[in-house]
């Protein structure tokens, strides 16, 4: 390459930069189109030092976005006194400071679980008999029983819980840590997005990179036909006539930088070079066909949906017992692959009625794909520097919901309050409890977290420093806690 | 190429804080002291709250004499100022910060502190704060903007490049105008235009583009970002918009017919606010509804209220200002005088706008077509009506005749006690899909299945034969209905608004119906209801009910107006239209034939009339039995079901219904600060005011309002918005904005270029009646504009970001004007203007990844499947990849300024995505179709003329011929994939080798950098 070019850019990356000195960011500069070597990419551990941030244990992420609210008391946290509380009402001291979107408050009653309960590893974590296979990582698993939202609507929530925010216009976590750490992958977005069941609510606002560059958002690969937007040339116009063009194209546009000297040029020459490559590494990377049977079975890869229809967790026609499954083993082929931060979203868990029915469907079609994906890392070596996280916007009330017209309370409202999430991988600590709930589980009695905090730590965890990591928009420096987040250092190993 | 090795950083963090254009090594205040000030004391000594009567916020506040006697800063005298022992103490009592407020300074930053006191505490006054100046022009050239451009270079002693080539120059001002390239015959005429007399010519396609109604759609595309403009709700269920881009075409005709910048701004901001608001004025408002709606189920409906008009005083806040007011919504801003209160004071301008919507018409085009339609239609009408009066006169003659025959039928009634009832066995029933109904052993018809909001049943039997003169509908109790029935509603209840009948063979159906009677009717329900035309659901319908007598028979009798005569059973169809809605149907029902005479025959009214001796009837009687008389006589009723048939041709209005803000007259709501921006958490009332470090706002009233506000912003005085909105105008036409941050004007934003410019263009903007047509043509007829946009390596060190204007910038053109170029290029773009939006090509699935399944992307047709890129359908959770892979923003916030991002997801777009696939195949088309063109020499010129405007250099013609050459080969033997790279339906004497081969290669010129870039 023009060596003006390689000085021309490097010059080009020090102005930019020297107007957001808060956003030193290792992504920007290292601008993911190979015209910088993707080796030091791939090692930003000297970078972070240089800047001030921490010692990277994790390099890549997988968040599992349980969309719309499970029921934290029917799957992880057992209340024996809410079942025997059961057709009451709620205490007065609680009503009157909460807020329900559906639920009639003079007239609730507490809901009980119907669930049977069993400890699992050496720390004793309950898991409700919905999520037999999760308990048996019980010893590589974190749970927070104590995690709480200000946000009471899903949407707003989701935003918070991806973004940090529940405001528009604010980059999502992966795109955080893209703009941060630059893609590792030289073939593959740094920030990939699997969705399985009916689709979530929030959209592509939950995956965007808002007022960071376009090259941060999420990519959404997709479950049916070629996994990214437009990656199948068009009919008729075979691998190598692709080449052919794109050869002509980038001798006309080196041609042209030749004329007029724009480093705009070479970065646009590498883009289409990477989209060409990713072409074929996207495919490659859908492909099971090289994974061993037992893997497949692992995950339960091609397992049929379970009898009955209208579940909340599907639409019809929708294989989503399956997609879950090949979405959990593609992440760990991505995470081998060097992509940063995947999150799978499966929706939609807002069991406002009929719980028991949808709750059993959902946590079937997770419960196994994300025990597998736990161990298949372990087994491979990926997990300590992979951060697997499942959770979801808020959880679900100890009250039913009796909303008017219906006869009984088959479900549960919005609770941002008191909420569990997992954690597992990433250097946090394994077969640890954290936090805890009163009796009924409205409220946090010990250690409570906000999202900021959980955002936070994840960012620590790949090393980054969550008052660090900013950019400068609108004369203020962004960053993705917004004006909170502590680390939760008990979390670490 | 070598490692960008990481040992480099420190050096390099060097070369960062000493700036790009070095300012020298003084204390720069807004670099180096405001920050420590806004991090570390004004939380504490700011507008808030002043501890120890020390104000951090200005020079005259901080030199104040304290509560202790000592002063916090003298300028000059650092160790005269409290501040700096302070800041230097030790002792945990003294020291500034508090240890619980925050860390302290760094020796770094006292050292900065000390240094800024001892060269004299300069603490100037914020540029963009301050009223607009009239900076003398630099006499050097003629256009003013080259004048200060020009003089600035000269002082660092660089030369300006030179005008860009006539071509290039061309294609810039479509580029920048009308966001299309030009056609060959445009390119032709203003060469020859521009090499007659330069100036001339270059006046004359700046002016031709200015008027041109691609304008409005390039530049009202940059307002729509600033407006947040979409076609749906956002939020979990993003519905549908279906009057959003009514406004959009707002823009688009306000842009073209360049409305001064004030009152764009004032009706936009408060048009209904205006004396004697014209319909457009109010639709203007429109610009407050892009804000997003949740309609997301157990939603706080002020929680959401609230949410939007912050987000209107925040859109009013960037767009105007260039000030970021979301800080302040939860406390007083760090870096810029906006207070915690003050926020508030400005929401309380708009937290009276109310939602609300208004009729408005879909475009002046369509008006004046309806109004031709309708002045036809009101003509024709006459016609009918003297037709029908000469009718009616003759019919006065007969009237009498008419009178002894309703009296014979009545006579007959009178002696009839109860009907003679005849049974009517259903034989078919149609209702909507999934409902059921079964036919019951006692002939009833029991209807069951989906429980339908609302139903028309469509009933097929056979009249009896003999002379009937109505129908009796019963409508019966049934177990399995709610609370017996007889309707369905959840309380049993129905309201039938309307019976049709009409009988086989007969001459004249529907039947007209005399008067009906029923044995029980709810207040407010009279079956009488059931005989007029309204049908309209909910309360505003008439109808019969039975409420009150739920879980009981009922049975209403129908009289015809002229008994019915057969002598064979005649299958007959009735419609019963149950349209309340709410499940308001009939649950159980039976027919009878009426065989007796019944008083029914007559309708009350007409009875009424005819009882009294014809020469006592007062007028009104007359008139009644006249127009009852009309519907029967053959003479007449042929006229008046012309009458009808008319008037329900007669033309709708094209008028729509679009979200507006209305002002909330009565009940108005006060308004607080709110704690943290929690709108639950109340703290002191506010009134209306604006920020004190700008000149202070005119109220017309007792209380301001929205359109004070909008006059204060635009009234002149009020510094920011024209540098901002100047700024904005300089930043699309040179790919950035003289102050490089268009979103923040505040202390934090990065200071103007030029401030002179910038001062000059902003004063320009107001003095010219505030004319964006008008400050366009200024700069884009400037040298400074018109220089050539090739980097200069002799300038990277010295001015790597152009920030001196040595030369115009290159930056790729937007998403939307990618897919116009394409398209324009290809032959293939539609060329009309505004209307409902489209829905052209998107990858199978992507509209489908959203919460709302009832959304589908149903793909345009015709033209609007090649429309421009701005009349995309933007569904806010799951926008058109074409728009948001190219940094077409997502809508949801205000959007100053456009990311241009270069990704391997967009060169896919352009690459293989289905429209440019179109695109490339009608270009090759467009190509091969020119007879004029000897060979593929000349075919290649042509292709490349088209898309770049230029004649290629050889090498670039021999490159694109190999490719052509090589494409040829490949395709020679593969028909099946010719055939389909060439597309669909190709012109005769056209092989599917040929149009393949040329696809594949110039499919490269509408990927080139050159095309997707404004040079």
């Amino acid at each position: 390459m023009n060596p003006s070019l390689i000085h021309r850019t490097r010059r080009e990356f020090l102005t930019t930069s020297a107007s957001g000195l808060g956003g030193i960011a290792l992504g920007s500069m290292l601008s993911d189109d190979g015209v910088l070597n993707a080796a030091s990419v791939a090692d930003p551990s000297a970078f972070l030092e240089a800047t001030g941030h921490g010692e990277a244990k994790a390099k890549a992420c997988i968040f599992i976005f349980m969309e719309g609210a499970p029921s934290q008391l029917d799957l992880f946290t057992p209340k024996p006194k809410l079942n025997e509380l059961h057709g009451q009402s709620l205490p007065k001291s609680i009503l009157d400071k909460a807020r329900f979107a559906f639920i009639q408050p003079e007239t609730a009653t507490l809901m009980g679980s119907p669930r049977t309960w069993k400890k699992h590893g050496q720390s004793g974590m309950e898991f409700s008999d919905l999520l037999p296979h999760l308990g048996t990582c019980a010893d590589d698993l974190l749970m927070v029983r104590s995690l709480h939202s200000e946000e009471f609507n899903h949407h707003p929530g989701q935003l918070l819980m991806q973004c940090g925010v529940s405001r528009f216009g604010m980059p999502s976590m992966g795109s955080w840590i893209n703009y941060g750490l630059g893609s590792a992958s030289r073939n593959l977005p740094g920030y990939v997005v699997l969705n399985a069941g009916r689709g979530g609510s929030g959209g592509s606002t939950l995956w965007t990179s808002g007022f960071l560059s376009t090259k941060y958002a999420g990519v959404s690969f997709r479950n049916q036909g070629e996994p990214v937007l437009n990656l199948k040339n068009p009919k008729g116009l075979s691998p190598e006539m692709q080449r052919a063009g794109l050869d002509a194209l980038r001798d006309l546009n080196q041609a042209r930088y030749q004329e007029v000297h724009d480093p705009e040029i070479a970065s646009r020459i590498a883009s289409y070079e990477l989209a060409n490559r990713m072409q074929t590494a996207a495919p490659e990377l859908v492909d099971l066909s090289g994974e061993s049977k037992a893997t497949l079975d692992m995950y339960g890869v091609d397992r049929p949906e379970p009898p009955g229809d209208d579940f909340r967790g599907t639409l019809p026609g929708l294989r989503t017992y399956d997609t879950f499954a090949r979405n959990c083993l593609l992440a760990r082929r991505m995470v081998e692959r060097g992509v940063r931060f995947i999150n799978i979203i499966h929706a939609s868990w807002d069991q406002h009625s009929e719980l028991d029915k949808n709750l059993a469907y959902n946590a079937g079609a997770v419960d196994q794909p994300i025990a597998a994906l736990i161990k298949d890392l372990k087994q491979r070596g990926l997990l300590d520097s992979t951060m697997v996280v499942w959770g979801s916007e808020f959880g679900r009330t100890p009250l039913g919901e009796n909303r008017p017209g219906r006869n009984s309370n088959t479900g549960r409202d919005h609770h941002p309050n008191a909420f569990t999430m997992l954690m597992a991988g990433g250097g946090l600590k394994g077969g640890h409890i954290y936090g805890a709930t009163d009796e009924i589980g409205w409220f946090s009695t010990e250690n409570p977290v906000h999202i900021n905090d959980l955002q936070a730590t994840i960012l620590h965890q790949f090393g980054l420093d969550h008052l660090k990591l900013t950019y400068r928009f609108q004369g203020r420096d962004f960053r993705l806690t917004d004006v909170g987040g502590k680390v939760v250092h008990d979390w670490i190993a | 190429m070598g490692a960008f090795s990481f040992r480099y950083f420190p050096v390099l963090f060097v070369l960062w804080t000493a700036g790009t254009i070095s300012r020298g090594a003084e204390v720069d205040f807004e670099r180096d002291i405001r920050p420590i000030l806004a991090e570390k004391c004004t939380l504490c000594h700011g507008p808030d709250e002043t501890k120890a009567g020390l104000r951090l916020t200005g020079i005259d506040h901080a030199t104040k004499v304290l509560e202790s006697g000592l002063r916090g800063i003298v300028p000059g005298e650092p160790e005269a100022s409290e501040v700096m022992h302070r800041v230097r103490a030790s002792d945990p009592e003294e020291i500034m910060p508090p240890p619980d407020k925050g860390e302290p300074l760094t020796e770094e930053e006292s050292a900065k502190l000390e240094g800024w006191i001892a060269s004299g505490a300069v603490w100037p006054k914020h540029w963009a704060y301050a009223g607009l100046s009239s900076p003398p022009v630099p006499s050097l050239a003629g256009n003013p903007v080259d004048a200060f451009v020009l003089d600035r270079l000269g002082k660092e002693g660089i030369e300006p490049s030179p005008d860009a080539d006539d071509i290039t120059l061309i294609r810039r001002f479509f580029y920048d105008l009308a966001g299309l390239p030009p056609t060959l015959e445009q390119l032709a005429t203003y060469r020859t235009a521009i090499g007659t007399n330069r100036e001339v010519g270059l006046t004359k396609l700046a002016d031709d583009l200015l008027e041109g109604s691609a304008f409005g759609e390039r530049w009202g595309r940059h307002w729509l970002d600033r407006a947040r403009y979409a076609d749906s709700d956002g939020f979990e269920k993003d519905n549908h918009r279906p009057d959003a881009w009514r406004y959009r075409d707002w823009v688009i005709d306000a842009i073209n017919a360049d409305m001064p910048f004030d009152q764009f701004t004032i009706e936009q901001f408060a048009g209904d606010l205006l004396e004697n608001a014209t319909p457009d004025q109010v639709l203007a408002t429109a610009f407050h509804r892009q804000t997003l709606t949740n309609t997301e189920g157990g939603v706080d409906k002020e929680q959401w209220r609230v949410a939007a008009v912050m987000d209107r005083v925040e859109t009013m806040g960037a767009v105007w200002m260039g000030l970021t007011l979301t800080c302040a919504r939860c406390h007083t801003h760090k870096y810029d005088e906006i207070t915690h209160a003050e926020y508030y004071q400005l929401f309380s301008y708009l937290n009276n706008g109310d939602e609300t919507s208004a009729k408005v018409r879909e475009s002046d085009e369509a008006w004046a077509r309806y109004e031709d339609t309708l002045a036809a239609h009101t003509e024709a009408g006459k016609t009918l009506e003297a037709t029908l009066a000469a009718a009616r006169s003759e019919l006065n003659d007969r009237l009498g005749e008419w009178e002894a025959r309703l009296a014979g039928w009545l006579a007959e009634a009178t002696a009839v006690v109860e009907p003679v009832l005849e049974p009517i066995t259903v034989e078919g029933f149609g209702a909507p899909k999934g409902v059921q109904f079964s036919l019951e052993k006692d002939r009833s018809v029991l209807v069951g299945g989906t429980n339908v909001p609302t139903a028309t049943y469509t009933i097929t039997a056979k009249l009896p034969a003999g002379k009937i003169s109505g129908l009796r509908l019963e409508v019966l109790p049934d177990a399995s209905l709610p609370e017996n029935g007889p309707g369905r509603a959840q309380h049993g209840n129905f309201v039938l608004n309307r019976m049709e009948l009409s009988v086989k063979g007969y001459p004249r159906n529907p039947i007209i119906l005399g008067d009906a009677a029923a044995d029980y009717a709810q207040e407010g329900w009279a079956v009488s209801g059931l005989l007029d035309d309204n049908t309209r659901a909910g309360k505003d319908g008439t109808g019969w009910a039975v409420g009150g007598g739920i879980g009981k028979a009922h049975h209403a009798d129908i009289g015809f107006a002229e008994p019915i005569e057969i002598t064979t059973p005649t299958e007959f169809s009735l419609q019963l239209i149950q349209n309340y809605g709410e499940q308001h149907s009939i649950g159980r029902f039976r027919l009878s034939a009426m065989m007796t005479p019944t008083s029914l025959v007559v309708p009350g009214p007409v009875r009424l009339a005819l009882a009294s001796p014809a020469d006592q009837r007062t007028p009104d009687m007359r008139t009644t039995i006249q127009r009852h008389v009309e519907r029967l006589d053959a003479k007449t009723w042929p006229l008046l079901a012309q009458q009808t048939a008319h008037a329900a041709r007669r033309p709708l209005a094209p008028e729509m219904d679009v979200r507006v803000i209305a002002e909330r007259r009565s009940d108005r709501r006060k308004t607080h600060i709110f704690k943290r921006g929690e709108f639950k958490e109340l703290l002191d009332e506010v009134q209306p005011a604006t920020l004190s470090v700008l000149p202070p706002i005119r109220h017309r009233g007792e209380q301001g309002d929205r359109l004070d506000l909008a006059r204060w912003l635009v009234g002149g005085e009020n510094p920011l918005p024209p540098r901002v909105i100047a700024n904005d105008v300089w930043a699309q036409l040179f790919g950035t904005g003289l102050v490089p941050t268009p979103d923040d004007f505040g202390v934090r934003g990065d200071r103007p270029s030029h401030p002179e410019l910038l001062e000059w263009l902003a004063g320009e903007l107001v003095s010219n009646g505030w004319s964006r047509k008008s400050l366009i043509r200024t700069i884009v007829l400037s040298k400074t504009y018109r220089q050539a946009s090739d980097h200069r390596p002799e300038l990277l060190d010295r001015d790597p970001k152009n920030i001196l204007l040595a030369r115009q910038n290159r930056f790729r053109v937007e998403a939307e004007i990618i897919r116009d170029l394409s398209l324009a290029a290809s032959g293939l773009l539609s060329s009309k203007v505004g209307g409902p939006s489209v829905f052209p090509p998107i990858p199978a699935g992507v509209a489908d990844v959203n919460y709302n399944s009832a959304f589908k992307w149903n793909l345009s047709e015709g033209e609007d499947r090649y429309r421009r890129g701005l009349y995309t359908y933007f569904k806010r959770t799951a926008p058109h990849p074409g728009l948001i892979t190219f940094d077409c923003p997502d809508s949801n916030v205000t959007t100053l300024q456009r990311a241009r991002s270069n990704t391997p997801l967009a060169a896919l777009i352009t690459l293989n995505s289905e429209s440019f696939v179109e695109t490339a195949q009608a270009l090759a088309r467009r190509v091969l179709a020119e007879k004029s063109l000897a060979d593929d020499t000349a075919r290649i010129e042509h292709a490349f003329r088209l898309c770049l405007s230029r004649e290629p250099e050889p090498a670039e013609r021999e490159r694109l011929a190999s490719l052509l050459e090589d494409s040829r080969a490949w395709y020679r033997d593969r028909a099946a994939e010719a055939a389909e790279l060439a597309g669909e339906k190709l012109p005769a004497g056209l092989s599917a080798n040929e149009a393949a081969a040329w696809t594949s290669t110039v499919r490269v010129l509408l990927n080139l950098d050159e095309f997707l870039t404004r040079g």
